[in-house]
């Protein structure tokens, strides 16, 4: 274990997570969110790529296997477990309006730490840190979060699908800026904001060996590991 | 304002304005040509279409006649007022020439792909040669007359068009728009059937 963190509900957090360490995320409650952003340490104007990630795999979910790529043809980080089984790609975040007309407006002035902030401002937070505004605010990952789309293209939310203690590990493939809000999915209907809290735990990874499960997944991610690989030889 | 009335051939750019109140008609000429467009706000480019804001608010993946393009900050750019196609993918994104050598082959960057004329667009531009849009601008894009299918099962499928040589989708400006096309030049999967085709692109004042 490298280090270990945990980041209370309804809060953000952003960190570098360096190529070969593994970050399990843990849910700390039923319904648990997690928005996720990834950025390259090196090069931020390279960043997870919703579209590249779900039309290489051909999938509109993220599980153990699946693979989240940069708009640079390259693998920030790959889902290694998952107890969860389904994490969502599509739905974006909240934002202000939304949080306030749903759960109520709240400010620090009387709630200090227990107001609602938003995903979208707490993005707009942790990307500023390093630099980054809402020209960098890409398309995010909802882990924890089912959302099936039917016949029709109608989203829904499944409501009970993460419990307290599912887990999912990311082993970073690149050095990653990474920018997690642990808020409510936009479309959850529930009306009490109590977002779980989510508990973070760094390793050491091994690298990703021939027949690592997301590089043989199909000969798309082989080739991204290729890529990913090419940049980092020397 | 004068309105305009082009044809982009075939993995060519195009950018224009649609100003507040305007039609915008992209006609696809022979059928199933995968149209890929960003729009951004004319006088504030930070602001722009929103693959993600559109979905969350309308609740579905597909977009057609009723459908609000939403921004990045959540406010309506455009409406679709017509469509004789019936549904446009706001998932499969913009090809490029990196995506390419993972989704086909290593030896496939140097085939011409969107954002490359995206790029190349931007880099051209009298209103964004300054760099004030660059690649940091591109976010996911809507493909007009594609078929891109999820399944239940949370499969994403590239599946065979369903537009057809004369349909349109026909979009009314809420504000001044900066529209930004690449017709799309992909030739390894059948969203443009195999063979790339041009685009007609008409916009004009509505009484």
């Amino acid at each position: 274990m490298l280090w270990e963190e945990e980041i209370p509900g309804g809060a953000h957090w952003s960190g570098v997570l360096r190529r070969g360490v593994v970050l399990r995320l843990t849910a700390g409650g039923n319904d648990a969110n997690v928005a996720a952003l990834f950025f390259s340490r090196e090069q931020p104007l390279e960043r997870y790529n919703m579209a590249d990630t779900l039309k290489a795999q051909h999938i509109a979910h993220l599980t153990a296997g699946a693979v989240c790529y940069s708009d640079m043809g390259r693998i920030l980080c790959s889902i290694t477990a998952d107890s969860c089984g389904w994490h969502d790609p599509l739905c974006g975040l909240t934002d202000a309006a939304m949080i306030a007309a749903r759960y109520g407006a709240t400010r620090f002035q009387e709630q200090r730490n227990r107001r609602y902030v938003s995903g979208r401002d707490a993005m707009l937070v942790e990307l500023g840190k390093y630099g980054l505004n809402e020209r960098d605010l890409v398309a995010n990952i909802n882990l924890f979060s089912k959302v099936v789309v039917d016949e029709a293209g109608a989203l829904q939310l499944v409501t009970g699908h993460a419990k307290a203690g599912h887990y999912v590990d990311l082993r970073f493939e690149m050095d990653t800026i990474v920018a997690l809000h642990a808020g409510p999915h936009p479309l959850a209907t529930t009306t009490a904001y109590a977002p779980p809290a989510i508990r973070l735990q760094a390793r050491r990874g091994s690298p990703p060996a021939a027949d690592d499960p997301c590089r043989i997944r199909c000969p798309e991610n082989a080739r991204g590991y290729l890529n990913t690989e090419r940049m980092y030889s020397s | 304002m004068k309105g305009l009335d082009e044809v982009v051939a075939a993995g060519e750019p195009w950018m224009g304005v649609v100003h507040r109140g305007q039609s915008l008609r992209i006609v696809d000429l022979e059928g199933n040509q995968a149209v890929d467009t960003l729009f951004y706000n004319a006088t504030d480019t930070a602001e722009h279409y929103s693959a993600q804001n559109t979905i969350q608010a309308q609740g579905r993946i597909y977009l057609t006649t009723g459908a609000a393009l939403l921004s990045n900050r959540g406010n309506a750019m455009l409406r679709i007022e017509e469509d004789t196609c019936g549904r446009h993918d706001t998932l499969g994104g913009a090809c490029s020439a990196e995506s390419n050598t993972v989704r086909y082959a290593l030896d496939k960057r140097s085939m011409h792909s969107c954002r490359d004329s995206f790029l190349l667009a931007l880099a051209n531009h009298p209103q964004t040669k300054e760099g004030e849009l660059t690649k940091r601008d591109l976010p996911s894009n809507i493909n007009f007359f594609m078929n891109v299918p999820v399944t239940p099962a949370g499969e994403l499928r590239f599946a065979d068009g369903i537009s057809a040589a004369g349909r349109h989708v026909q979009l009314r400006a809420l504000i001044d728009t900066l529209v930004l096309i690449s017709n799309c030049p992909q030739l390894n999967n059948p969203c443009n059937a195999y063979n790339p085709t041009p685009i007609r692109v008409m916009t004009w004042d509505n009484a």
